[in-house]
């Protein structure tokens, strides 16, 4: 019994530390082929991580990672694949950017307030979009979601960016500038009442702590509530849940909303707490480093909340190695794309291992039990 | 098999007492059934063009059908990959990412071999390494299709950038010591996000059709296309023009693409092989007991599915920007599945699809004024309004509305604006995939086992 827990919990912390292994492994050796010594490599990257401005960057990086994954994982938990979150992001942070810039002068918390509910709102209205054409259509929503992340990129957030620019003339032209009452405070006062004071005009981003609301909420709604229940009974047996009364159309339409209304928070910590507006150089990515991880985290809220400071601090890594020089700072890249590979894999490799133990073991049993009866009868 | 295919984009000129006419328009192979539709397409464009009251010609001069035809090669051959990968049953969102593969190895090939044959082989060599690590991931360890593909995507980019970034460090190195750059790291010019200049294969005018020269002759010969396009008949003289276009300066590699279309099909659908491979996308419980190989097949089929995708992202790299830049490939992986969808995952079908789809990407390159495009909105009208019809014969009273509402909207967008505004044209492209998927979508047969994971002996 003991040695069976023993397997279980090997396993289960199994697939994630083969696969960072793994990664690791394999990077050494492209690393080694590059010329370069990857123990140096890797001291700096810890080394550098150890500092308490570079564990705020890391942070400040996590933050929007960890939403973004969280909208990602809505979507997976029931086998549908929003793949959108990069447009819907965009396009929420971009109107929510605007609509803060335009409603000047209102009082703090109502002012960040509207901007959320935007952005939200937008977020999930665009996933919405691929969410109908799936339910009414019969569209994929990979490629629809796909399709409407260019359609709101290179589309709306082109052409409007232009009407409602600030200064047209500006190279780097963008939404009104959201006045103070729309800005959100940095956590710098609070970490510090445990660590010493931090410099360099790092600021910890307090939409770190709508992260971790997002993280708890969607804990509860997975876990504990009717919907989130149909979501994984759905996800898991499409056929059965139907037949036990779960609306397949409309758990779609639940899930791409919910994921994409988390989306529409990604851009936020940006919009509240960094640039105050949407313009060219608004940071982008975040979507599809989102869903890798999601992929890292197994759509579950702890796991991802590691899976999204492991990205974190492999982003921040990138910096640190060029500035010593001890590795080509695309490393990171490589080891990101292989994490994630590993990650999948190896998750799938172990799960067909339990599944083949629980055969085992279950075949043993009835086999214990057959000859054991007639025993009893004897005796 | 049915065949439940029937092309949207066909307007049913009347819908009273033609029934007989639909009928044997359904009755006719696929081939005379695409070639109808194209050629009612051509003739709704021209049509737009002389009367729709826009000054401009961009929607079907021979330069627009020339670099349709090459814009629509990508997109062809990734969709190509796509029927590969799913009719073995696997379903391939990693192309994007395999393209990428391809983008660069097509460029690092061409620059290091100083042959752009060596770059369609490595491009092609490229992209299967991704089709390998997609069966690897989605065969042998049972990872969802979609998963991987995603991973995948991940990976490719970051990567390549890895591998640029190495192609210039060592190259810069061996320049500073004043030596001359070696295989395989001719990198000369070339930066983490871009490759050196890498051109593509041989282009040729096609003689006597497009008026090409004859090998080992200097003398240009008759160019029947261009004479009847310069005639000014219409209609016939578009026709004339966009075949004069795709005859003109004729790249090999555009050339060998369409010729994949009937290997494809020959491939799949004629020998033993295909047989095998397309009965692991349909009943591969049954192929198994009949002593199928049904993991080697399907193994076989996503390195197909790879390498197409590796020979559109070279493609991309050699024949459309001649330099490998990173984010080239602008998610025609997923139009290339958009294409498969509308083919209903048939060689000749996603042909069209390709091509349907290139042209928008070609009217945002070619389109400066907005004219075009806005003559396009005519066009896409008439052709919801012909679903409309379409809609309303078969009782489909929900197609029905959809194509009305949409209708009535571009039309009223067409009526009250002189040109696009110009950020139409970089979004049509997509816009176009939706707007013909959500028509065609819903009657399409795709192979019964895509995208379930198979287990040996389940």
């Amino acid at each position: 019994m003991n040695d069976s827990l023993m397997k279980r919990l090997v396993l289960g912390a199994g697939a994630p530390v083969a696969a960072v292994a793994f990664a690791v492994g394999l990077s050494s050796i492209v690393l080694l082929l590059s010329g370069s010594n990857p123990f140096s490599a890797y001291g700096d990257m810890i080394e550098n991580a150890s500092r308490l401005e570079t564990f705020v960057d890391i942070l400040n990086e996590a933050t929007p990672l960890y939403i973004s994954a969280v909208a990602a994982a809505i979507g997976f938990r029931m086998n549908l694949f929003n793949i959108g979150v990069e447009g819907q992001y965009l396009l929420a942070a971009f109107f929510a950017a605007a609509a803060g810039g335009y409603f000047a002068g209102l009082p703090p918390v109502l002012h960040v307030s509207l901007i959320l509910i935007v952005a939200m709102f937008v977020g999930a209205f665009w996933a919405g979009l691929a969410g109908a054409l799936k339910v009414t259509r019969g569209i994929n929503e990979v490629i629809s979601t796909i399709m409407l992340n260019f359609i709101a990129v290179g589309g709306i957030i082109a052409w409007l960016i232009r009407e409602w620019a600030d200064d047209t003339g500006a190279t780097n032209s963008g939404t009104t500038p959201i006045d103070e009452s729309g800005q959100m405070p940095s956590l710098n006062g609070i970490v510090e009442i445990f660590t010493r004071e931090i410099s360099k005009g790092r600021e910890l981003t307090s939409v770190l702590l709508i992260a971790i609301i997002v993280g708890v909420a969607y804990h509860l709604f997975i876990n504990r509530t009717r919907v989130g229940f149909d979501f994984r009974a759905s996800g898991f047996n499409p056929l059965a849940a139907r037949a036990g009364g779960v609306p397949p159309k409309r758990m779609v339409m639940y899930a791409m909303l919910i994921s994409g209304a988390c989306a529409g928070l990604v851009g936020m910590a940006e919009v509240l707490t960094e640039r105050y507006k949407y313009d060219q150089s608004f940071i982008q990515g975040l979507g599809f480093n989102g869903i890798a991880v999601a992929l890292l985290g197994r759509n579950n809220p702890a796991g991802i909340a590691i899976g999204a400071l492991l990205f974190g601090f492999l982003n921040q890594s990138s910096g640190i190695l060029q500035i010593t020089g001890s590795a080509t700072p695309e490393i990171v890249e490589i080891m990101k794309g292989i994490i994630v590979l590993s990650a999948v894999i190896a998750y799938e490799a172990v799960s067909r291992i339990k599944e083949r133990d629980e055969a085992k073991s279950a075949a043993e049993a009835t086999e214990r039990q057959a000859p054991a009866e007639p025993e009893e009868v004897l005796a | 098999m049915t065949d439940v295919m029937s092309p949207s984009l066909t307007p049913i000129p009347d819908e009273s007492g033609k029934r007989s006419l639909v009928a044997r328009y359904a009755s006719l192979p696929a081939w005379a059934r695409w070639a109808t539709a194209a050629a009612i397409g051509v003739f709704v464009l021209s049509a737009v063009q002389t009367f729709g009251g826009d000054d401009t010609t961009v929607l079907t001069e021979p330069g627009t059908s020339g670099a349709m035809l090459r814009f629509s090669v990508p997109i062809l051959l990734a969709a190509l990959g796509g029927l590969f990968a799913e009719r073995a049953g696997v379903v391939n969102i990693g192309l994007e990412g395999m393209m990428i593969l391809g983008t660069w190895f097509g460029a690092w090939g061409t620059v290091n071999f100083g042959s752009p044959w060596a770059g369609v082989i490595c491009g092609f060599v490229g992209g299967a390494l991704g089709g390998l690590l997609h069966a690897v991931a989605t065969v042998s360890f049972g990872v969802d299709h979609i998963i991987s593909g995603v991973a995948i995507n991940i990976l490719a980019p970051g990567l390549m950038r890895f591998m640029s970034d190495q192609m210039t460090i060592k190259t810069n190195a061996r320049l500073d010591a004043g030596n001359e750059p070696a295989f395989p790291f001719k990198w000369q010019g070339g930066s983490i996000t871009q490759s050196p200049r890498a051109g593509g294969l041989p282009k040729i005018d096609v003689p006597f059709l497009a008026g090409g020269k004859l090998p080992g002759s200097d003398e240009r010969t008759y160019n029947l296309f261009g004479e009847i396009d310069s005639a000014n008949i219409f209609f016939v003289s578009d026709i004339a023009g966009i075949f004069e276009g795709f005859l003109n300066q004729l790249s090999m590699f555009t050339v060998l693409a369409f010729l994949l279309v009937p290997i494809s099909g020959w491939v799949l659908w004629k020998t033993a092989l295909g047989l095998r491979i397309r009965i692991c996308g349909e009943r591969p419980e049954a192929g198994e007991s009949l002593g199928v190989n049904i993991y080697l097949h399907k193994y076989i089929g996503v390195i197909m599915s790879g390498g197409m995708a590796g020979l559109a992202g070279a493609f991309i790299t050699m024949e459309l920007s001649n330099v490998y830049r990173e984010g080239q490939t602008t998610g025609r992986g997923f139009i290339g599945l958009a294409a498969l969808i509308f083919g209903n995952w048939r060689p000749v079908g996603l042909m069209l699809g390709s091509l349907l789809f290139g042209y928008p990407f070609v009217l945002a390159l070619r389109d400066n004024t907005g004219l075009g495009t806005h003559s396009l909105l005519l066009v896409i009208a008439i052709a919801l309004l012909a679903t409309l019809a379409w809609s309303i014969q078969r009782q489909n009273r929900n197609d029905a509305i959809i194509a009305g509402v949409l209708a009535s909207a571009v039309l009223l967008w067409w009526g009250f604006s002189d040109a696009a505004p110009d950020w139409l044209p970089n979004a049509m492209p997509y816009v176009t995939v939706l707007l013909v998927l959500i028509f065609m979508s819903q009657r399409l047969r795709m192979p019964a086992a895509d995208g379930q994971i198979y287990r040996k002996g389940s």
